[in-house]
């Protein structure tokens, strides 16, 4: 199972009652390859990750190694090895940490491991306490954290979660610098053989961390490439760049959902 | 560790203090008449025991926990009643109405001690199951599941009203006289019952309690708070609260069942709508997401009941409605919070995850 | 023939009966995502309204007539005093307001009784609403079914053309679909809810007028009407009229075919399981605002 295997979307469509949210996108992730998916508010990154986890209803396809994920449950699609994070930390602020990364590790688990107690930390789960900081954070209520580590503990749970394909919705927004970097590092460590997909405004980060970079305008793929090569494409400086160039700061996100 | 901190032992400690209670002081300082009214009280606790687990571990609130009662009731009074009646003959009942030649094929089965009393569990259990694979795996939650879970209460009281000729309509299965055997108008025997009661109460608060602290309570928890993010770590909440609905279910049922031999009576008024919010009002009161809390409370309110409602009927009602406003608003937890409260002011240790109403708000990614 | 055109008024009547329950909900419940058990017993004041009304002006027609906008007037004040006090406190644990606006219906219920005495009381309905109309051979209606199906009509036409051309209208559609946006556009949200429910629980006082002619008044009439009239706005979809309209008609028209086939007992079991069957193929119910905040 630690072979990597690559995201291929094919004319990937989501509609909202007449609204074309995402308009027959192709997308082609290589395993083990880190995309940052940008593009201006309601270009439909969201909504796109939003249609490959099964959260909304698409048509077209998309295939993660050899499985179609489109028209399966959200839960059999994770199962899959698909996991993601969301905008606002999602966690279970009324678990501890701890009791976070063992939910996040257990959807494999047999009735009979379930009904009973938690014993030893398992070794996956101290591992990624280890990795995102916060072992010695385990027993805090995960509701009490600071914002950067909320997401840090989001990523821990991909990581036991044995996720192979990572989808990042703005991992870094809000955070402060030092957070930032800690943020890219820890992203570099658990990318590892994953194929990664993370969704950023903040243009710094991206320079420091994309190998690809896919931008999306209207629902369409705009431009496709290396860093360099898509901030050198017309088209993006025209619809994205041409004013994000001018300020490092993340660009607003405050109307995307 | 000292005994008091160590959780294991605080638990075993617990239980002594709960069974000393219950199998000593109880029977030794109350008369016949206080203790089998305490009876009453514990079955209407056994309901609150998997209420709490249901709605205040999972945020299923389950308004139609009546329904799981009156089936486990029926299936031991409709075994009580032939008992009562002896082989071959009909219940006193249909004999009565007179519409009837002959027993009913689907009370048949219920002359077989063993299989009615597996049908007090497992019917309620089977109902629970038919009804939450329907409803959650197709989402339907929150207050819509209330809803629905309140009209089949409803609905189960008017079939069981006009189906007068075989279910006994709006007078219920009343008059049971026998218990596998014993009489029920002998005091030992009702001590017998009271007893048979207190010890599946404490056994279904150590089964409660374990799945309270297992890694499924944590899961259900997780699904309470945030339904959406569980199903994206791979699991299907749709199963892991149907089991804490089944098993609500299934204790609903053995109290009800428990019920008719400690009252000697079944009805439908004591399985619709309004009985089926008591037993709601009992575990807010007392603290939903607590152990103990849910049990305490359905004690205490069928005790305030009983106290107030003979001498004081209207003032009772008042007070009942204020007492849910104003529990359910100024303090979500309960009771059972206000010791947590207490508690955490004196020791900074992590507080047991409390309940407050999460469920529709707090949806990841919605 | 004649049986089944019998059934289907029979069901239109018990669906519109049905509708103007529901009506109220279809605000509070549906606009508001308020769950208010106590709308059942605002439907009761009405109808003790048309009672106590009935001690003073002894014209059956003429007190029924003014009955109306009273009732209304009284049932929309109790509701707006609920929202003030408990329920605006609530709006983000809508569990919560189930189990507390319950706790608020004992107490109502209780307070009819010491007021009004535990029996039923009844009113003496206009001579013209107790008769029948003759549509053809064997069929007849009766008139007071028609004056509540003319009744429902016109408030559904009338919360309709609310809801669509008045400002308040607007503000009421605004705030349901996007309260934030509503709030910081400059529309006073809390004032809107508060109107909301007014005119929620107002109605729940016309519907307990109109009840007055099918039967008698107690302080527990509104205790099982309550939950078929939730049904119909669960099962309708929230946040839409048309749906709660269609609904109550379906219902009424398959209550009354069922209960002609079995029994009123089995009847009711039957529709409670066409409406489970019915949420596995659509769990929003009938008709929803299709947002991206509802995926």
């Amino acid at each position: 199972m630690s072979d990597a295997a690559g995201l291929c979307i094919r004319g990937l469509r989501v509609v909202f009652d007449g609204f074309v949210a995402v308009d027959g996108v192709d997308l082609d992730v290589a395993p083990g390859d880190i995309r940052f998916l940008i593009g201006p508010n309601g270009a439909g990154k969201t909504t796109l990750v939003d249609a490959v986890t099964g959260l909304v209803k698409a048509s077209g396809s998309a295939r993660f190694g050899e499985q179609e994920l489109l028209g399966r449950d959200v839960h059999r699609i994770a199962r899959l090895g698909v996991g993601r994070t969301f905008q606002t930390a999602a966690l279970f602020e009324e678990l501890t940490v701890l009791q976070n990364l063992d939910i996040a590790a257990g959807a494999g688990r047999s009735p009979w491991t379930m009904l009973r107690r938690r014993g030893a930390v398992p070794d996956d789960v101290a591992y990624a306490l280890e990795t995102i900081g916060l072992t010695e954070r385990r027993d805090v209520l995960a509701g009490t954290l600071a914002h950067g580590q909320k997401q840090w503990l989001e990523i821990g749970m991909l990581l036991v979660q044995n996720a192979r394909l990572l989808l990042l919705d703005e991992p870094v927004a809000g955070m402060s610098h030092e957070e930032r970097e800690a943020t890219g590092e820890l992203l570099g460590r658990v990318a590892g053989d994953r194929t990664v997909v993370v969704i950023e405004h903040d243009m710094d980060f991206l320079r420091r961390f994309a190998d690809t970079v896919t931008v999306l305008h209207a629902g369409k793929v705009l431009s496709e490439g290396t860093v360099a090569q898509v901030q050198a494409d017309p088209k993006v400086q025209e619809v994205y760049l041409g004013h994000a160039t001018d300020q490092d700061e993340p660009v607003s996100q405050g109307a995307e959902a | 560790m000292s005994a008091l901190t160590n959780p294991r032992a605080r638990a075993w400690l617990g239980f002594a203090l709960g069974a000393v209670v219950l199998f000593a002081a109880a029977p030794a300082l109350l008369t016949d008449f206080r203790l089998s009214l305490l009876a009453k009280y514990l079955c209407f606790a056994i309901v609150a025991v998997g209420i709490g687990l249901a709605w205040g571990r999972g945020g299923l609130l389950t308004l139609g926990q009546g329904v799981f009662f009156g089936l486990g009731g029926y299936a031991m009074a409709m075994h009580l009643k032939l008992a009562d009646a002896g082989e071959g003959n009909m219940p006193d009942f249909m004999e009565l109405y007179g519409q009837l030649d002959e027993l009913p094929s689907w009370w048949a089965p219920f002359a077989n001690p063993v299989f009615a009393l597996a049908a007090t569990v497992l019917l309620p259990m089977l109902v629970a199951f038919g009804l939450g694979s329907l409803v959650f795996r197709r989402r339907v939650r929150g207050a819509y599941f209330a809803i629905l879970s309140q009209a089949l209460a409803a609905a189960m009281v008017i079939l069981l009203i006009g189906q007068q000729g075989t279910t006994g309509g709006t007078n219920g299965l009343t008059d049971i006289e026998g218990f596998f055997g014993y009489d029920l108008d002998d005091p030992v025997n009702q001590r017998m019952v009271y007893f048979i009661i207190a010890g599946v109460l404490l056994a279904l608060l150590a089964l409660t309690r374990q799945l309270m602290n297992s890694r499924y309570g944590e899961l259900l928890v997780a699904v309470r708070d945030s339904e959406n993010r569980v199903r994206f770590l791979g699991y299907n909440p749709a199963n892991v609260k149907l089991v804490a609905y089944v098993v609500a279910a299934g204790m609903a049922g053995l109290a009800g069942a428990l019920f008719v031999p400690a009252v000697g009576i079944i009805s439908p008024a004591l399985i619709g709508i309004v009985p089926s919010i008591e037993f709601v009002i009992g575990v807010a009161v007392g603290g939903r997401a607590a152990l103990l809390g849910p049990v305490l409370g359905a004690v205490a309110v069928a005790w305030a009941k009983t106290a107030l409602s003979e001498r004081f009927p209207g003032t009772w009602t008042y007070l009942q409605g204020a007492m849910f406003v104003l529990v359910v608003a100024f303090l979500p937890g309960g009771l059972a919070s206000l010791w947590g409260m207490v508690k955490r002011r004196r020791e900074a240790a992590p507080p047991a995850p409390e309940s407050t109403e999460r469920v529709l708000v707090k949806e990841v990614a919605a | 023939m004649t049986v089944i055109l019998g059934q289907l008024f029979t069901g239109v009547s018990i669906g519109a009966v049905l509708l103007l329950i529901a009506l109220g909900l279809a605000l509070t419940f549906g606009q508001m995502n308020v769950i208010n058990m106590a709308h059942g017993e605002f439907i009761m004041a009405g109808a003790y309204t048309t009672y106590v009304l009935q001690q003073t002006i002894t014209d059956a027609g003429l007190s029924l007539l003014v009955a109306l906008p009273i009732a209304f007037a009284v049932a929309g004040a109790m509701g707006v005093l609920l929202e003030w006090a408990l329920i605006r406190r609530l709006y983000t644990r809508p569990l919560d307001t189930l189990l507390v606006t319950w706790g608020v219906s004992l107490m109502l219920q209780q307070l009819a009784r010491d007021v009004f005495g535990a029996p039923n009381v009844q009113t003496k309905a206009p001579d013209i609403l107790t008769e029948s109309t003759s549509l053809g051979a064997d069929l007849s209606i009766a008139n007071s079914r028609l004056f509540i199906l003319g009744l429902v009509v016109l408030a559904v036409a009338a919360l309709t053309a609310a809801l669509k051309f008045t400002p308040l209208g607007r503000r009421i559609r605004a705030v349901v679909q996007n309260r934030d946006l509503a709030a910081v556009s400059g529309i006073p949200t809390a004032r809107v809810d508060r109107l909301t429910f007014f005119i929620g629980s107002g109605l729940a006082g016309v519907a307990g007028v109109a009840l007055t002619l099918l039967g008698p008044i107690g302080p527990t009439m509104g205790t099982n009407i309550i939950i078929d009239a939730f049904l119909v706005v669960v099962v309708g979809g929230i946040g839409q009229l048309k749906g709660s309209v269609i609904v109550a008609f379906v219902l009424g028209m398959l209550q009354a075919m069922v209960e002609y086939l079995t029994t009123l007992s089995v009847a009711k079991v039957i529709v409670f399981i066409a409406i489970v069957a019915f949420l596995q193929w659509r769990p929003q119910g009938l008709f929803t605002l299709r947002t991206r905040s509802l995926a």
